[in-house]
């Protein structure tokens, strides 16, 4: 049976690099970037990437409807969630007071100000912007082949706090350690872009696309 | 150990191929950007940004080709700039693969543009390029010292002088009259999630960053800031993250013609106790 993947248009930035990185690692793969609730359910796979700000985010993705077919979707099948994509899937946002989809308990904050300005080793820039390690905090399939530490591209200027520590599958540190992946059954989600951190990210979109939790 | 300071080469595109300007005049070819754009990827490149050079409006929509088929197959982040105008511009060179959008001169004619663009796409993929030119206080005024040795004034060394550099637009054509920081602080405050800062004054001498004035754009204010304009080599690329205080380097030159790589670059920069993604 083909492989389908949905890859999650809400009308929010730049869906090309995933939805093209997908197909370089799964050639035989259906990807479609859709805004269909219907493309959406029938998909085996969901992939949900975001930019920009949440509460844009939040309105956009529920003009569309589709609301509904991502908790399905976050509760049966393989879920890959990308930076706000990510942040969507928590209760609540400081980013505009937003609350999200409420999937997985936590929130999602802001990198305070003070903390940036008196970093150990000097000052720190928002957004976080770059390459940073991702250190695997437990073994999961997703990061098959993926040394621990190895460094992945990030931009963003809130994290998520997850709720409960089992929730949290990998960190970075930045003035502190933060979250930046996530995974619970199906459910597997990044801070970082995975379409643009080069072999790992492939790497990690490759295991992806054939997990079957 | 966390975030590693980035190398970015830069390309110039004109007409679908890479260029780069010698000595200011005629233009020489330097090839296939997505070749190019491979092979800096192959050698450990953390972004590429594509800077489009080309002066008629109606051979534009070519950068947008090039970016199609370059996010097609590099995987890394892509910054494109040159004749950005209109927020409809902003949105077309990110639905064919670019992760950032640079805006130079049409941000100081419009800066409302940066702004709607920041609101509407995010800060993340917003970049304020701003070229940026010293003030010399004493106009070109020469000073003769008591020896009768005959020395330009450096701003930096006059007691009490603060230097100054102003914003200009078009290539670096047109003075502004607007203060570099100034202007950078108010971008930022506008939406620009990264500053391109390039010195007008080193653009192309190979002699180094303009260090002063780097250090002062990246105390100025919170975002990243890429240090531009003047790399000669390699220890040029330490200096403007340890003595500029920039969050990245961007370089066109001396990677292009095969002078370094930007692996040999990483490997100075991590020698100088620079951590950087190798």
């Amino acid at each position: 049976m083909r492989n389908s993947i949905a890859v999650i248009d809400y009308g929010m930035g730049n869906l090309r690099s995933v939805s093209k990185a997908l197909e370089h690692v799964a050639p035989g793969a259906e990807v479609s970037v859709t805004s269909d609730p219907e493309v959406v359910r029938k998909a085996e796979r969901v992939v949900f990437p975001g930019q920009g700000a949440m509460p844009d985010c939040m309105r956009e993705m529920d003009g569309r409807g589709l609301r509904p077919a991502l908790i399905e979707a976050a509760r049966t099948k393989p879920f890959l969630g990308i930076c706000i994509g990510l942040q969507m899937l928590f209760e609540r946002s400081e980013e505009g007071d937003t609350p999200g989809l409420g999937v997985l308990p936590g929130s999602v904050k802001r990198f305070p100000p003070p903390e940036m300005q008196a970093a150990p080793g000097g000052r720190l820039k928002v957004p976080h912007m770059g390459w940073n390690e991702v250190m695997q905090a437990e073994p999961h399939p997703l990061w098959r082949g993926i040394a621990d530490a190895n460094r992945f591209y990030f931009v963003h200027s809130f994290y998520v706090e997850a709720g409960t520590p089992e929730l949290v599958a990998g960190y970075s540190v930045y003035a502190f350690p933060f979250t930046c992946a996530v995974a619970r059954d199906n459910i597997f989600a990044v801070q970082f872009h995975p379409e643009k951190s080069q072999s790992a990210g492939l790497a990690l979109l490759a295991n992806f696309v054939s997990w079957n939790p | 150990m966390g975030l590693a300071k980035r190398v970015i080469p830069c390309l110039d595109v004109t007409r679908g191929r890479v260029v780069k300007g010698v000595n200011f005049v005629g233009l020489r070819d330097a090839g296939d950007p997505v070749e190019i754009a491979h092979r800096y990827d192959d050698q450990g490149a953390d972004e590429l940004t594509f800077l489009d050079i080309t002066a008629s409006s109606d051979e534009r929509d070519m950068i947008l080709h090039i970016i199609e088929a370059v996010a097609a197959q590099v995987f890394i982040p892509l910054t494109v700039g040159g004749g950005v105008r209109k927020v409809e511009d902003v949105r077309r060179l990110l639905n064919a693969g670019a992760d950032k959008v640079s805006i130079n001169t049409s941000a100081v004619q419009n800066p409302q543009l940066v702004a709607d663009a920041s609101s509407r796409y995010g800060a993340q993929c917003i970049v304020v390029a701003i070229d940026a030119k010293r003030v010399d206080p004493k106009g070109d005024a020469k000073r003769v010292d008591p020896k009768g040795d005959e020395k330009r004034i450096d701003p930096q060394s006059d007691a009490g002088a603060e230097p100054r550099w102003e914003v200009y637009t078009h290539g670096g054509r047109n003075p502004t009259g607007l203060d570099v920081l100034a202007w950078a602080r108010r971008m930022q405050t506008l939406g620009a999630g990264e500053i391109l800062l390039t010195s007008m004054d080193r653009d192309g001498t190979k002699s180094g960053f303009d260090l002063a004035l780097t250090r002062a754009v990246a105390d100025a204010v919170d975002v990243p800031v890429i240090a531009s304009g003047g790399v000669g080599n390699l220890e040029h690329l330490a200096a403007g993250i340890l003595e500029g205080r920039a969050d990245a380097v961007l370089a066109a030159s001396i990677f292009h013609y095969g002078e370094y790589s930007v692996r040999q670059a990483k490997e100075l920069m991590a020698s100088r106790g620079i951590e950087v993604r190798l």
